[in-house]
């Protein structure tokens, strides 16, 4: 109880005083996951869109694998990247391990089954709704993939927040290929394991109730900017 | 305008689902003379027999021949489902929207946007959202958004069912005004009422095999299968 006090009062005091260094690592914690999770709704929301309303052979397959991507564990995704970015790996002549692109590449491929799983739900649901007012209309497949997306934005809002979620509080992942290196690839998660490891509890849980505000605000103003759960208008 | 469209002809047109034969063979051929009314009992096919000539649904057999190639008809020709299907978008973009397909520039479509709201009884809910309508404004919305990119053909699947006496009013009339310009409209009923009020030529179909055309007030009048007779008296028909 009293560490969980103290976690309070510590956060109270990094944030009152904008400590130079969480300032650092909550900007940099939300660059990789707002970068990772533009990237991720860029391939994921077409992608379940299209899954959505195609018909092809092995679609089912294809369904059943992204399903099952939604539980990748992200240890394994670390460390497969980090094999393939390391200096001996296919893509190690880019020099990107233990970089904050390291770790965007992480969360990519750990959000993206997750968003593409969502929007396919979310899609079908609304082509099964809209299926034989766009074949009257006789649309072709990108007018119908653009009125699926449009109309569905806030079932897609929600799955890229599920997204968000995921990737903000991930710390497997990037804490093998970005290193949680001091003022270049720490963030949030990778310091809160790093502060409980060295056993300043409230510390780590001054970091985590930041980490769970800038969540909050994040998905808060996102719900504000896009209008939900204003259903009379559109 | 005169469609260019007619005369279609229905040729021995099948549609089979999961083994059963749900209409056909279907042989007929329609001018265009108003409104023709597609009339029998519940589960006669004449949803089916709308939505394979509007090319909604795969025929198993047969063909659906236009008088104007077939990639030209369906530019041409609109559907209004009987549930309306509302997309999650204001008033004003559901009637927008055929209209954005077909690349027309926006101050066309806010002309047509303004002057079908008003037809409709709804240019002060142009803002509103579309799916939350009421049914009666939601058929009108459909039939609008239906007619807007000016079809000459229009089928329509039951357009009054389940709606009160002023909606179904004011649908009728629409639609009077539509055939009066010009469109040739093809719809399904079983409201024997609504059929003496628009309809101009009938189609009664039973059990998927159509078994009467012609003209409305002889085939009214004076039926000449027992089948129709039955129906119109009233009878069940199995």
């Amino acid at each position: 109880m009293n560490d969980i006090f103290e976690g309070l009062v510590a956060a109270a005091l990094l944030v009152v005083t904008l400590d130079a260094d969480l300032v650092d690592i909550t900007l940099r914690s939300l660059q990789v996951t707002m970068t990772a999770l533009v990237v991720a709704s860029a391939i994921a929301i077409p992608l379940g869109t299209w899954l959505a309303i195609r018909r092809f052979r092995y679609r089912r397959v294809v369904i059943a694998v992204m399903n099952a991507l939604m539980g990748l564990p992200p240890v394994v995704v670390g460390l497969i990247v980090y094999i393939l970015l390391s200096r001996a790996g296919p893509f190690g002549v880019l020099g990107l391990l233990f970089t904050p692109t390291a770790m965007i590449i992480a969360q990519v491929i750990i959000i993206t089954p997750l968003i593409a799983s969502i929007t396919h739900q979310a899609m079908r649901d609304l082509w099964a709704e809209y299926h034989d007012l766009l074949i009257s209309l006789n649309t072709n497949r990108r007018q119908r993939i653009a009125a699926l997306v449009w109309d569905g934005r806030r079932t897609l809002l929600t799955a890229s927040l599920a997204g968000f979620g995921r990737a903000i509080g991930e710390v497997g992942a990037i804490m093998i290929v970005g290193g949680n290196i001091e003022n270049a690839t720490r963030v949030l998660t990778t310091a809160i394991a790093l502060e409980t490891g060295k056993g300043d509890f409230a510390l780590a849980l001054g970091l985590g109730f930041v980490l769970i505000a800038l969540a909050l605000v994040v998905n808060l103003s996102i719900h504000w900017l896009s209008r939900t759960e204003r259903e009379g208008r559109w | 305008m005169v469609s260019q469209l007619f005369p279609v002809t229905v040729k021995d047109v099948e549609v089979h689902r999961r083994g059963a034969r749900l209409i056909g063979p279907v042989d007929l051929t329609l001018e265009n003379r108003g409104i023709t009314v597609v009339l029998g009992p519940n589960g006669a096919g004449k949803t089916t027999l709308l939505r394979a000539m509007h090319g909604i649904e795969r025929i198993n057999g047969g063909s659906v021949i236009w008088a104007v190639p077939p990639e030209v008809a369906r530019l041409k020709q609109a559907y209004v489902f009987q549930t309306p299907i509302m997309m999650r978008r204001s008033v004003a973009d559901n009637l927008a929207y055929p209209l954005k397909l077909r690349g027309a520039p926006k101050a066309e479509i806010a002309d047509q946007v303004a002057l079908w709201a008003e037809r409709i009884g709804l240019a002060d809910a142009l803002g509103r959202s579309a799916p939350q309508l009421s049914g009666g404004e939601k058929q009108k919305l459909a039939l609008a958004r239906a007619l807007v990119a000016s079809p000459d053909v229009l089928f329509l699947d039951e357009p009054c069912a389940n709606l009160d006496g002023r909606s179904m009013r004011e649908i009728e009339a629409l639609l009077i005004g539509a055939r009066d310009a010009g469109v040739g409209i093809l719809m399904t009923t079983h409201d024997l009422g609504q059929c003496k009020r628009l309809a101009e030529d009938i189609v009664f179909i039973i059990k998927g095999r159509v078994h009467e055309t012609g003209a409305a007030a002889a085939f009214l009048e004076g039926p000449r299968t027992a089948e129709a007779k039955a129906f119109l008296r009233g009878d069940i028909i199995e």
